[in-house]
């Protein structure tokens, strides 16, 4: 038997909806032959993992913290990958946004006020553009591949911020821990309910994909955008600057990266620590193609992700599985996203591979 | 031993992993397939070597292993860019991402378990020439598999009819299944054997470089490597100088830590990864130049007109 590919005359709006719920019904049906071969039973597994993180008002707290970060950073990603550019290292730009917000309230610990706060943003994206800004230069000038000096740089960042808090910027009162001091009042973001932890970065994160889309449907810059993806020559003739726009996705997902940075920080950290993202800028990848690299989809496969990390959590505590099975899960379902985006393209069947029917050429 | 020979030592043993993938990598991307998963199928081949060199108590099994592993989880890759036709960017990504995620659930069990080093095999009369024996004839098996494997990977692009056709189905995959070359089974090929290599590659970090199971102990070799290609402007010779070059500086930066220089360490960790930037930007500066070396198909998706 094998497998043949006829293309579609248009691409199936019905498989473009469907294709992410059949990705994440194939994980969970994968999940649970995992679980078997661990000896756990698959429903108790799937179970902890998907439907006991969202019982309780806590882990709804702890759902929205995780997922603002990566909507956030896929919603920037998503504009990069639409125009074909692929910044795979919006982890180190989460980082180095962490770092340029964090530089208020560590080197002025005093600082108090209305500004703190805003300014403590706008450097974190600040930040995180312009960390994004170098691999974006060193396509447009020097035609250097994107994908490898900006994954290159997410190891330089990582190694930054380990000698700052472990150097420079360690808390003096902290008994020779390698982190920093923690922020005052003024330098938190604030939480949106009294029920629980979340901050307002979940809101910047569900305002700004809103926006996002908004402007991508309705304005040029989203056409153009869309064009130079789908079609460089085309947008070419059409006016468009694809350096222009790459330096514009580049920068514009950089500081988005940024803002998740500084928001996690300043909202669930609170302080600077060696490690302060459990891997939110690769995930968020994976994020963008759930979403179909749409920043609505990308609100609702954010929360989907964010629930492989508690899910991981709760399926160690309950069921004494590694926790690692979450980045296994996030793999596969990226694996199953991809496989299921060919069915809108094309039409699969399966041929018995000695009898193939002979086709008349139109 | 002097301390010039132990150094170049170092070096050797640092540019092995590197030289192995990237010499895999550099098959596959001739055929036009560009695999980002290096990475991914490097770890699975270090923990499968590690695991299975723990089983058997025999680094050789341990050392296949990792190879045949790494060619059977690059086939996850190969089905879905090969017959589903699926983007290779985000694809070799995802192979990336379940590599790492599996070999951390599968190593758990071996954190902190004493590993099992691949011995050097010395060669009779040749390890025994001053300085040179040592240096190139005392080695573990796996330094002269890369070695090897750049020659006869050379010989075969370059010098064999099958060679050939691996590189027209790179450079236009249309003429060459009008020619009656089976394009995606040329491609299947070519990716399994970047699979092999990588899970060599990843052998070698578990077996000989560190002999132990550290989760995610990789660290970006793979992506180096698929950089080495690039630097390599697709030419096997170039790959090993270009390996030794980066082993040399992810060596030097070791040195210079030891030696408590002045500079904090987790600027000389970076070196290698600032490096790999700058000899990218160098390298691809000449657009002329980066195109006529390209693989013209490469990342480019094929599905058979029938």
């Amino acid at each position: 038997m094998r497998i043949e590919l006829q293309r579609r005359d248009a691409p199936s709006r019905r498989m473009s909806l469907l294709s992410p719920l059949i990705a994440l019904a194939l994980t969970m049906l994968t999940g649970c032959i995992i679980f078997l071969v661990l000896g756990v039973d698959p429903i108790a597994g799937i179970y902890a993992f998907f439907v006991e993180p969202l019982t309780e008002t806590w882990s709804l707290h702890e759902l929205a913290i995780k997922a603002a970060p990566l909507i956030l950073i896929a919603i920037g990603l998503s504009i990069c990958f639409r125009s074909s550019n692929w910044n795979i290292g919006a982890e180190g730009q989460f980082i180095t946004g962490a770092i340029a917000g964090s530089a208020i309230p560590i080197l002025m610990p005093e600082a108090s006020g209305a500004w703190v706060l805003p300014a403590m943003l706008v450097l974190g994206m600040l930040g995180g553009a312009a960390w994004a800004a170098i691999p974006a230069f060193c396509k447009t000038r020097f035609n250097a591949n994107e994908i490898l000096t900006s994954l290159m740089l997410v190891y330089v960042a990582q190694l930054f911020l380990d000698w700052l808090v472990r150097g420079p910027w360690r808390n003096p009162e902290g008994f020779n821990f390698p982190e920093s001091r923690t922020f005052s009042a003024g330098q938190i973001l604030p939480e949106i309910l009294d029920s629980g932890r979340t901050h307002y970065g979940a809101v910047f994160a569900v305002v700004l994909a809103v926006i996002l889309w908004l402007s991508l449907t309705k304005t040029v810059k989203g056409f153009e955008i869309r064009v130079i993806g789908q079609a460089r020559r085309a947008g070419a003739f059409a006016g468009f600057d694809a350096n222009r726009l790459t330096i514009f996705a580049f920068l514009l997902s950089g500081a988005l990266a940024g803002l998740a940075g500084i928001s996690e920080v300043s909202g669930a950290i609170q302080q600077l620590r060696p490690s302060i993202s459990p891997g939110y800028g690769f995930t968020a990848i994976i994020v963008a193609f759930l979403g179909r690299l749409n920043p609505l989809g990308i609100i609702v496969a954010g929360t989907v992700l964010a629930l492989t990390y508690l899910g991981s959590e709760a399926a160690q505590i309950m069921l004494g599985i590694s926790d690692k099975i979450g980045r296994v899960f996030q793999g596969l379902l990226l694996f199953y996203v991809l496989s299921c985006d060919t069915l809108i393209h094309y039409r699969i069947r399966f041929a018995a591979i000695d009898r193939r029917p002979s086709k008349e050429i139109a | 031993m002097g301390i010039l020979e132990a150094v170049l030592l170092t070096i050797i043993t640092a540019a092995t992993p590197l030289l192995l993938a990237a010499i895999g990598e550099l098959v596959t991307e001739r055929s036009g397939v560009l695999n980002l998963g290096v990475e991914g199928m490097m770890i699975i081949g270090a923990i499968a070597g590690f695991a299975f060199a723990q089983m058997t108590g025999n680094p050789y099994l341990g050392t296949l292993a990792g190879a045949i592993l790494g060619a059977l989880f690059s086939l996850f890759f190969g089905f879905l860019v090969l017959t589903l036709v699926t983007n290779q960017y985000a694809t070799g990504l995802a192979l990336t991402i379940l590599g790492l995620g599996l070999s951390g659930l599968w190593g758990e069990a071996y954190i902190g378990v004493p590993g099992i080093k691949l011995q050097p095999v010395a060669i009779p009369l040749l390890s025994e020439i001053p300085f040179f024996g040592p240096l190139f004839f005392k080695q573990d098996i796996l330094f002269y598999i890369s070695i090897g494997l750049v020659c006869a990977v050379s010989y075969f692009l370059f010098r064999t009819n099958a060679g050939l056709k691996l590189r027209a189905v790179g450079d236009n995959h249309h003429s060459a299944h009008a020619l009656g070359v089976n394009v995606i089974a040329v491609r299947y090929m070519a990716v399994m054997f970047g699979g092999a290599c990588a899970g060599l590659a990843g052998a070698h970090l578990s077996l000989v470089y560190t002999p132990q199971w550290v989760e995610n102990m990789s660290a970006g070799r793979g992506w180096i490597a698929l950089a080495l290609v690039v630097f390599a402007s697709w030419r096997p010779y170039r790959v090993l100088s270009g390996a030794y070059l980066f082993g040399a500086v992810g060596i030097a930066q070791l040195h210079a830590q030891a030696l408590g220089i002045g500079i904090p360490s987790q600027f000389l960790s970076a070196l290698p990864y600032i490096a790999t930037v700058v000899v990218l930007v160098l390298i691809s500066r000449n657009r002329r130049l980066t195109l006529i070396n390209t693989p013209a198909t490469l990342g480019k998706g094929f599905v058979p007109d029938r």
